[in-house]
């Protein structure tokens, strides 16, 4: 009887080493099957512009209020217009820096004089939202200068972008963290 | 009319222009008063040393852990480490990324060329399931964010019934299986998706995310630990890892004299009582019973491999591809307009449909080669699940189940037993 026992027992000692082998193998092997896909500085999420449709789903889908995709301006490919598709309201009655006039919700654009006849227009990052109303009308009735990207200060780099997930145009993908930004402007590196 | 056509004309020239030249269609100015063009700002992420200063962080809280509930056997101590770990992993770095959801970037990379798995993802991933096999699930006890919270406000256990504790614990199972699954395809990263603290440690999230993780912590008062008991997909990896621990932490600091005191304190029912004095079973009964269930293993993973393999084309709608050209397959069939967002850009992209339907044929065809496995992994546990059911052990003492055992520690308090002074 005490031997059978000590059989039984070692016959669990057995298995029981065998499952540990069998847990530790993969263990083992991942490291090694991953070696070559590991990279040390990880990734961003960042929006193509290119592919961006300004459907406005960055403003509602960033898992931040207020979102951390924002509006930057190439300024290099604005026409700094008087009559600015991404400034103006459609069909203002006046151009002017009224607020009735403004496509801006959150009038997070200021529009200065820079010479006859151009104007500059820069984006108050504070007080942008991300709603890309204003990139929408540059994209219709200008150069396109003004285009949205995710801001990775901002960003907390979720493991899984939310925006990314609902992204209709699937203009948001993971960019090497060298990269950071996609900018329009190609002069910008 | 006349006064409408030239919006039309308008809208028309606009849509032309949109789609051809997407640029430059106002001629950039000359400035000639010295204009200089202000350089917008374009700040960087967050140093990435910090995600390194995580790792190391990762690795001295879970030794300290291990110390805390082997040696130490303070379940003070333990408190006080899930308080750190939740400022530090939670509040302060907001839970991203943590080892639950890197289950996941191991699952993308694995099955993906395109996707490089950053290391700290790697490493997140490895050292706590390294350390579960060397002292049990420490990360569970103090390093986790989010079972720290959970323990943190456990404050009124409640013991629930065997049957309603066995089906759920099968609950992170399908989890994992499906978050592998569907990590592997490109499809989502569900864990990430459905994290419930993780809003709370932003403070800032949508309204679903707060509610959910609001009404498992309300659960978690008297249910402790919800989420890593019927959810964590990452502890069924600890739990099996745990299994098969060189030690882990004991209730008892030196021999068990099976005074009962601790049978009922542990809120997870991971605390195997004694059963030395029982009475024995029949041995050829259980015998018999054990190899039944044995051959059953097999059929339980050919069952499970059958029947994700028939959901794999329901499985690949979590796809965005595939939701996309069903629903423009749809239109073009019954003529029920898709009126999606993405169907709106894919309309406006001017890309083919058949390039759509190539694509959503692809994945789908992906689908159905990994879903099986899926299957088998489900059916497996399962099965095995069942065998082990069917085997006693002998044990003279009260004993920790290693697999259910969060190391937490509440039962150090209810053993009379003093530990052997070593002086």
């Amino acid at each position: 009887m005490k031997e059978g026992k000590n059989k039984y027992q070692s016959r669990r000692e057995f298995v029981r080493r065998a499952g540990k082998v069998l847990v530790i193998a993969p263990l083992v092997a991942l490291p090694f099957a991953l070696g070559k896909k590991t990279n040390a500085s990880g990734y961003v999420w960042q929006i193509d512009p290119m592919k961006c449709t300004q459907c406005g789903q960055c403003k509602t889908n960033c898992v931040l209020t207020p979102s951390a995709s924002k509006c930057v301006h190439a300024y290099v490919m604005c026409g700094y217009c008087d009559l600015c598709g991404g400034y103006l309201r459609q069909g203002a009655k006046t151009i002017s820096t009224g607020a009735e006039n403004q496509l801006c919700p959150t009038g997070a654009i200021t529009r200065s004089f820079v010479e006859e006849p151009y104007f500059q227009y820069t984006i108050d990052e504070d007080l942008c939202d991300g709603c890309a109303k204003c990139v929408l009308g540059c994209v219709n009735f200008g150069n396109g200068s003004l285009y949205m990207q995710i801001k990775q200060d901002l960003c907390v780099d979720c493991n899984d972008c939310s925006i990314a997930r609902t992204c209709p145009s699937q203009a948001i993908s993971r960019v090497p963290a060298a990269q950071q930004y996609i900018p329009k402007d190609k002069s910008r590196g | 009319m006349s006064k409408k056509v030239p919006y039309i004309l308008l809208l028309i020239l606009l849509i032309w222009h949109a789609a051809v030249f997407a640029q430059d269609r106002f001629p950039r100015p000359e400035f000639e008063t010295g204009y200089v063009y202000p350089v917008d700002q374009m700040p960087r992420q967050r140093s990435v040393a910090w995600e390194y200063i995580d790792v190391a962080v990762l690795i001295m809280a879970l030794s300290v852990t291990t110390w805390l509930a082997l040696k130490k056997r303070s379940r003070q101590g333990l408190v006080w480490m899930s308080v750190f770990s939740l400022a530090y992993f939670g509040f302060y770095r907001e839970g991203c990324i943590c080892a639950v959801g890197s289950v996941q970037n191991v699952s993308l990379a694995l099955f993906n060329n395109s996707y490089t798995i950053p290391l700290t993802a790697l490493l997140f991933f490895l050292i706590p399931l390294i350390f579960a096999l060397f002292a049990g699930r420490v990360f569970c006890a103090g390093v986790c964010p989010l079972g720290a919270i959970q323990e943190l406000t456990g404050i009124r256990p409640v013991k629930l019934p065997k049957t309603v504790e066995s089906i759920m614990a099968a609950v992170p199972f399908i989890y994992l299986g499906l978050a592998v699954l569907f990590a592997a395809m490109e499809s989502q990263f569900i864990i990430c998706r459905y994290d419930p603290f993780v809003g709370i440690f932003r403070l800032d999230a949508p309204y679903t995310m707060i509610i959910f993780g609001a009404l498992l912590l309300l659960a978690g008062v008297f249910v402790n630990r919800p989420y890593c008991r019927y959810l964590c997909p990452y502890g069924v990896l600890l739990n099996l890892f745990s299994r098969f621990s060189s030690r882990h932490l004991t209730i008892t600091p030196a021999e068990c004299i099976n005074c009962r005191l601790c049978e009922d304190v542990c809120p997870y029912d991971a605390i195997l009582p004694s059963n030395d004095s029982g009475g024995k079973e029949e041995p050829a009964k259980p015998r018999k019973r054990f190899y039944v269930y044995l051959l059953l293993v097999p059929v339980f993973a050919a069952a499970g491999g059958i029947i994700l393999n028939n959901l794999a084309p329901a499985l690949a709608t979590m796809h965005n591809d595939v939701r996309l050209a069903r629903e423009i397959r749809l239109e073009k069939e019954t003529g029920v307009e898709a009126v999606s967002k993405a169907a709106v850009a894919f309309k406006e992209a001017g890309k083919t449909e058949e390039e759509l339907f190539a694509n959503e044929l692809t994945i789908v065809s992906r689908f159905k080669k990994a879903s099986p496995w899926a299957g088998v992994f489900l059916g497996l546990s399962l099965g095995l699940a069942m065998v082990s059911l069917t085997t006693t052990r002998r044990r003279t003492g009260y004993v920790p189940h290693q697999g259910k055992c969060y190391s937490c520690g509440r039962c150090f308090k209810f053993c009379p037993v003093q530990p052997e002074k070593t002086v």
